[in-house]
């Protein structure tokens, strides 16, 4: 394990150059859990059940990351605990030094995925209270998402309930890789209560449920991680088809951490197909790409890279999401997108503006500073 | 059960107003469907005939064409499986001046759990292909169908009628139970390039396992338009598996995919390359050149964009004109007029290389 402490060397700070109209939001940050750090919000069953069984999903979906953690080198506190465990090296290492105005905490616990509801769900409400302590409470730049045990509705749902009036939560979590595609009924309950609390949903990267391509399991982690706007796609898909939006029209969705250059033609495909087979749907009011330019959002770490300019400029006028494009880092992941590099330096400074910070203060309610 | 004189006539293949109407094309994607599993009867041994009646088995339960849907019958046209080589002659090779077709057999032996009976339907299909479609029409080319869950016996399949000279590639369906860059199919692109065979991979399937990452969508509608993520997996794993550097003559079509996702998809992988490629150090070039060089697209459905000037945009990205070949995907409903079946504002050139070229090139034709 490294603990090098190379802050200052391998980034520059940009905090001299930003100035305050420069500020970012940054939509993707993982804060970790340390080694017993959940202990104190567990019931004392809990804790002797996370002590003897630990975590159990649908295993069998790990592929050895790029590097330990899926970590930045340089992300190891030097306090020795894990990347993304320490707050006060974050807050250095990310949220002064690119000059964070707010910044979504995105844990990623597989609360969701435990095969045990309940514990799942223990978990959930474990993370949810850790999250305010340790992270928001002490850190005003921070917000949180709420997990929860997404696999069940109701147990969901609860959870949403507990935590939907604590102005330090923002979203509710979910995860790329589902059991079943997130428009289904089954997942209903959650839309529910994000409606009345008003909080957007966010599907992360990742996930294990099943094969994690509809062609079975491939043999490379770059297959897994480059192959992950496949589960973005149905889901996509799975909101519109299913009716979600027209069930609960005020429902906003961030995609994260999926890229955006494939959504273009997912919603060419899906009007196109739409048109044909529309008798199977008869209910859906509105064609498909029309909800979907409403309804979604997408964080643009990890940002495709088109190897010419016209190219990433085509791509702009075919989305046609200015407003929805939210700037993300993935600290402290590997494939970390830094605020002054990601996005291409020919951008205007409008939507370069509202990438960096407008459109997540928007979807997020975070005021100006 | 199959109408003699060839069915009713369809009013898509009436190509009057065809933009392109004089130049010669090639149709990469003709559906030569089985009408009923009686009709391999007499290709099959005694034992697997005895074999289907005694268990009732009716053929594959694939339904990624579930029979009365629009998008498997064009409303002017006539079930797939009443679709006989009378009506393909008249309503799509003389009309369309077609100076090849591709016969796509869409019968989903790979559905089949018992591997022999799988062999055995497909070594079925494959002579009912030669004797109903190759030798009574010069015009008509097919896709051998394999086996291709079991590579072994379906690399026996392309040993045994590999060098009929109808037979331009293999053919097996996207979704899979493992990626088709997986070496556990080796054996099946080594009797493809020794047999200069195409290798064709076909919208549909069922092997068993989820058609997406995230479980099972509600409807035909997710699941048709949410293929071109499985093609995507596809791509992918041919690509980052090695499949091109083991077998550099190996030549790949995606049938009835669409295309306009693959810059987004170069691009993305690409990027992954540049931080994982220790992941897979055998590839020497960006992933994108590998898809260039080895990978073509059937045209039909386009998916196109409402603003035909995006979809030219589209092509341009994928900085090729070698990529894209001419199809109908008759019978099945992918455009409504003839002018629909090639987009109107392709420049002549690009259009002819569509049409006619890239396929006569890609199938040695």
């Amino acid at each position: 394990m490294e603990n090098t402490s190379n802050l200052g060397r391998t980034l520059n700070s940009g905090k001299e150059v930003l100035k305050n109209e420069n500020a970012v939001v940054d939509c993707d940050i993982h804060n970790s859990v340390p080694p017993g750090g959940l202990s104190p919000y567990l019931s004392k069953n809990w804790k002797e059940h996370h002590k003897q069984f630990g975590l159990r999903s649908r295993i069998g979906g790990y592929y050895p990351r790029a590097l330990l953690n899926a970590a930045r080198r340089d992300a190891w506190p030097p306090s020795g605990l894990p990347p993304g465990a320490d707050l006060g090296f974050m807050q250095k290492q990310l949220l002064d030094a690119w000059n964070i105005e707010y910044g979504v905490l995105n844990p990623l616990i597989a609360v969701g995925e435990q095969l045990n509801l309940e514990y799942g769900a223990a978990l959930a409400k474990a993370v949810n209270e850790w999250q305010i302590a340790e992270w928001v409470e002490p850190e005003p730049r921070l917000r949180a998402s709420i997990v929860i045990p997404y696999e069940d509705g109701e147990l969901a749902a609860e959870e949403i309930h507990r935590c939907g009036e604590n102005p330090g939560f923002v979203q509710i979590l979910l995860i790329a890789r589902t059991r079943a595609p997130l428009g289904n009924r089954k997942y209903w309950k959650i839309y529910e209560a994000a409606a009345e609390y008003e909080l957007p949903i966010g599907i992360h990267f990742g996930g294990v449920a099943g094969p994690i391509t509809g062609a079975g399991w491939p043999s490379y982690y770059i297959e897994d991680h480059g192959g992950m706007p496949q589960a973005f796609h149905t889901q996509v898909i799975s909101y519109v088809c299913e009716g979600v939006f027209d069930r609960f029209p005020t429902l906003r969705v961030a995609l994260i951490e999926g890229g955006f250059a494939w959504l273009p033609p997912l919603i060419w495909r899906l009007d196109a197909t739409w048109k044909k087979l529309r008798s199977e749907i008869p209910k859906l009011q509105r064609k498909p790409s029309e909800y979907i330019r409403e309804h979604f959002w997408l964080s643009t770490q990890p940002m495709e890279e088109p190897p010419k300019r016209e190219y990433f400029e085509q791509l702009l006028e075919q989305m046609d999401m200015d407003d929805k494009l939210m700037f993300a880092t993935d600290y402290p992941h590997w494939d970390f997108d830094s605020p002054h590099r990601a996005l291409p330096n020919f951008l205007k400074p409008e939507l370069r503006r509202k990438i960096l910070a407008d459109n997540a203060r928007a979807l997020y309610q975070f005021e100006k500073k | 059960m199959r109408k003699e004189d060839g069915g009713a006539p369809a009013k898509l293949s009436t190509p009057t107003q065809f933009v392109y109407a004089g130049i010669q094309a090639i149709d990469c994607d003709i559906h030569n469907e089985i009408p009923s599993l009686q009709t391999l009867f007499p290709y099959m041994s005694d034992f697997w005939c005895d074999y289907c009646r005694n268990s009732g088995f009716r053929g594959p339960d694939a339904n990624d064409y579930p029979r009365g849907s629009p998008l498997t019958t064009h409303p002017d046209a006539i079930p797939p499986w009443e679709v006989d080589l009378p009506h393909i002659r008249e309503w799509l090779l003389d009309r369309w001046n077609l100076e090849y077709g591709i016969l796509n057999c869409a019968y989903r032996v790979q559905s089949v759990h018992n591997p022999d009976l799988a062999a055995a339907l497909a070594q079925a299909i494959n002579d009912w292909q030669i004797e109903h479609w190759l030798e009574p029409e010069p015009r008509l080319r097919a896709s051998l169908v394999i086996p291709s869950q079991v590579p072994e016996l379906a690399a026996k399949e392309i040993e045994r009628v590999g060098e009929h000279p109808g037979f331009v590639q293999v053919i097996m369906p996207v979704r899979s139970r493992t990626p088709y860059g997986n070496r556990f199919y080796h054996p099946i692109y080594e009797a493809a390039v020794r047999h200069h065979l195409a290798v064709g991979i076909h919208y549909g399937g069922a092997p068993g396992n989820q058609p997406s990452p995230t479980g099972w969508p509600s409807t035909y509608l997710e699941e048709y338009s949410g293929m071109t993520q499985v093609f995507q997996a596809q791509v992918i794993s041919l690509v980052v598996e090695g499949i091109f550097n083991q077998f550099p003559e190996l030549r790949i079509v995606l049938i009835e995919s669409g295309f306009t996702w693959l810059p987004a998809v170069m691009w993305r992988i690409d990027k992954e390359w540049r931080g994982l490629r220790n992941n897979t150090p055998w590839l020497k070039r960006l992933p994108s050149d590998y898809m260039r060089e080895h990978i073509r697209f059937t045209l039909q459905p386009i998916d196109s964009p409402p603003n035909p000037k995006e979809l030219l945009q589209i092509i341009g990205q994928l900085e090729s004109e070698e990529m894209l070949m001419f199809s109908t995907d008759y019978p099945h409903w992918q455009f409504d007029t003839p002018t629909d079946a090639l987009p109107p504002e392709l420049p002549r050139q690009l259009a002819h290389k569509i049409l006619w070229e890239n396929a006569r090139a890609f199938y040695q034709l």
